[in-house]
């Protein structure tokens, strides 16, 4: 390894500086309110002492509880789907050419580029325009809430998967593959007991991202959601805006523990692939 | 023709027939793939864009709702009004001043990280990448707690004689959270453009007597281009569009366009106007990708 090139004196400092800076910078406030969440004091920023009760009145709340309830469900239906979908998909991306396939492509980024705002609207439109005809259609019984909310998880999920997956196809070697083939495997079954395999720390990286975006979704749920029904983030944005009580430091530490446990799950599952 | 062939004519003949069917099958099977998801983003989001642009010129009647029929172009019209221009301005001006601030904390930083060893360069980046997936709104919180009424910056500034300083609600809030929630969308792609740099180019430019200054200015920094770019584009077209930041620090002076655009919908109840802007923000943020991608760039 060259060092001509490494910066020297004030610029090496500086840049380690910077380092620890940006470090700081992300985790000292989750450090900060993690410590305020214990803290025996009214006023969500002041240290009063030790002390369980907010997180006690968090799970004795049950609106709080119907909250997390309601998102859990809708995360896991809208992961599942989603993964189904989004692997299909970055199949035929990675692994196939077919008419429309550039089209397809550049669609499957649309969910990750358009902002949460304008995504939020299209849905409001859509099942504003669309929930009576296909309930007329398909008498579905459809209603606001549970489906309204999952259909718009799935929608922006399936382009977070795809990419998750096709990066796991596009760093895989094609060999094995193709030996099954020639081996006169059918492509189902080459697939089934080659490339399956050999994708599902991808699909299991992609699986976890998809449920940690539809645990965290504020704006899209919010929109989307019908009278009565309210997912854990949405809540607790009810109550940040009413007035910030350290109850909402204890329910937002409990969602960054789950949210920062799936994000680690899903890193280290991606990352399997190096060690595989 | 029926005359008699040689075989080997014959199998050369025979074997594009052979392969275009093949082919056909193969496209099938990856069209049959593809169709749920295709299927499904089409009728959720070509569809449903279509209907915010039908919606964008229409009328609000008098009791909140939407009159489809009469179309006209006021919604658009409304755009120039001092208040909404305001309120334009205010958020291109946010987010241009959140993406310079994210590219001068990243750019370092990224390289930085480029010139670590691939194991703690691994490390390193997981943990960029954590708070890049953890909870927005929570993130956004934390600050809300920080820099509240005798919270922890106000008791430290005090400690340190500067007074109180009184942040929350104000623009200054607003930029920290953005940059606070959007710095990883900066990084990221920066890190990835400069690690791809080949380090003799900037060695060439090292021998050639260049200071380092230079070796930045006419070697680094040109080639790092596509990662500012498209770290720049992550980072302003959400800030444009934001709703939870401003609502969580910014106070009533403050809005911006993700939430003016929220209150057109939830409050105001005049759904065309909100479709429009809502539609004039999606074009904004669909035509700088395109430029980029045009452009040559490739990470997003």
């Amino acid at each position: 390894m060259s060092t001509s090139v490494e910066p020297r004196g004030w610029a090496k400092a500086a840049l380690h500086v910077n380092g620890w800076f940006v470090y700081m910078f992300f985790y000292a406030p989750i450090v900060l309110l993690v410590i305020y969440s214990f803290s025996n004091s009214r006023n969500v920023g002041t240290w009063g002492g030790f002390t369980l009760d907010w997180y006690r009145d968090f799970f004795d709340s049950s609106n709080a509880r119907g909250a997390l309830s309601n998102s859990v469900k809708i995360a896991i239906f809208s992961t599942i789907i989603s993964v189904a979908l989004g692997t299909m998909a970055a199949l035929s991306l990675e692994r196939f050419t077919f008419r429309g396939k550039k089209v397809f492509d550049a669609l499957l980024y649309l969910p990750i580029i358009i902002p949460d705002v304008t995504m939020a609207v299209m849905m409001l439109l859509f099942f504003g325009e669309f929930f009576d005809v296909l309930d007329a259609l398909f008498g579905l019984g459809l209603r606001k809430g549970f489906w309204s909310i999952s259909i718009s998880h799935i929608a922006f999920n399936i382009s977070f998967v795809s990419v998750v997956v096709r990066a796991r196809l596009a760093g895989m070697d094609t060999d094995l593959e193709e030996a099954a083939i020639d081996l006169y495997a059918s492509r189902w079954k080459a697939f089934r007991y080659v490339t399956f395999p050999q994708i599902v720390p991808g699909i299991a990286g992609g699986a976890l991202l998809a449920m940690t975006l539809s645990l965290d979704d504020v704006v899209i749920t919010q929109f989307v959601a019908g009278p009565g029904w309210t997912t854990l983030p949405v809540y607790v944005f009810g109550l940040i805006r009413k007035g910030v009580t350290p109850l909402i430091n204890a329910v937002s530490v409990t969602m960054l523990v789950v949210s920062m446990l799936l994000v680690v799950l899903s890193i280290v599952a991606q990352r399997v692939r190096r060690s595989g | 023709m029926k005359t008699v062939v040689k075989t080997d004519t014959e199998t050369a003949t025979a074997t594009p027939e052979f392969e275009k069917a093949a082919l056909r099958q193969e496209s099938r099977r990856g069209l049959f793939l593809a169709l749920p998801a295709y299927l499904y983003l089409i009728f959720f989001f070509v569809i449903s864009l279509f209907i915010v642009f039908i919606y964008s010129f229409a009328t609000r009647n008098r009791f909140g709702g939407t009159d489809l029929s009469g179309w006209n172009l006021d919604s658009y019209a409304r755009i120039s009004e001092p208040i909404v221009r305001d309120v334009l301005f205010r958020s291109v001006w946010l987010a241009f001043i959140t993406t310079v601030i994210c590219l001068v904390i990243a750019y370092p930083f990224a390289y930085f990280l480029s010139t670590r060893r691939v194991a703690v360069r691994n490390v390193m980046l997981v943990f960029v990448m954590i708070p890049f997936w953890t909870n927005f709104l929570v993130r956004n919180f934390a600050w809300r707690v920080i820099l509240g009424n005798d919270g922890p910056l106000t008791n430290a500034t005090e400690f340190v004689g500067l007074g109180s300083a009184e942040l929350l609600f104000t623009q200054t809030a607003v930029v920290l959270g953005l940059v606070y929630g959007y710095l990883p969308f900066m990084i990221l792609p920066l890190y990835a453009a400069i690690e791809r740099i080949d380090r003799r180019l900037l060695e060439a430019s090292r021998d050639l007597y260049g200071t380092g200054l230079q070796s930045f200015r006419h070697v680094l920094f040109p080639l790092s281009m596509p990662g500012v770019i498209a770290g720049s584009i992550l980072v302003f077209v959400p800030s444009l569009g934001a709703y939870v930041t401003p609502e969580i620090l910014g106070g009533a002076k403050t809005t911006l366009l993700g939430s003016y655009i929220v209150t057109q919908f939830l409050t105001a109840r005049n759904w065309p106007f909100g479709a429009a802007l809502s539609f004039v923000l999606m074009l904004v943020m669909l035509v700088t990708t395109i430029v980029y991608f045009r452009k040559g760039g490739r990470t997003l």
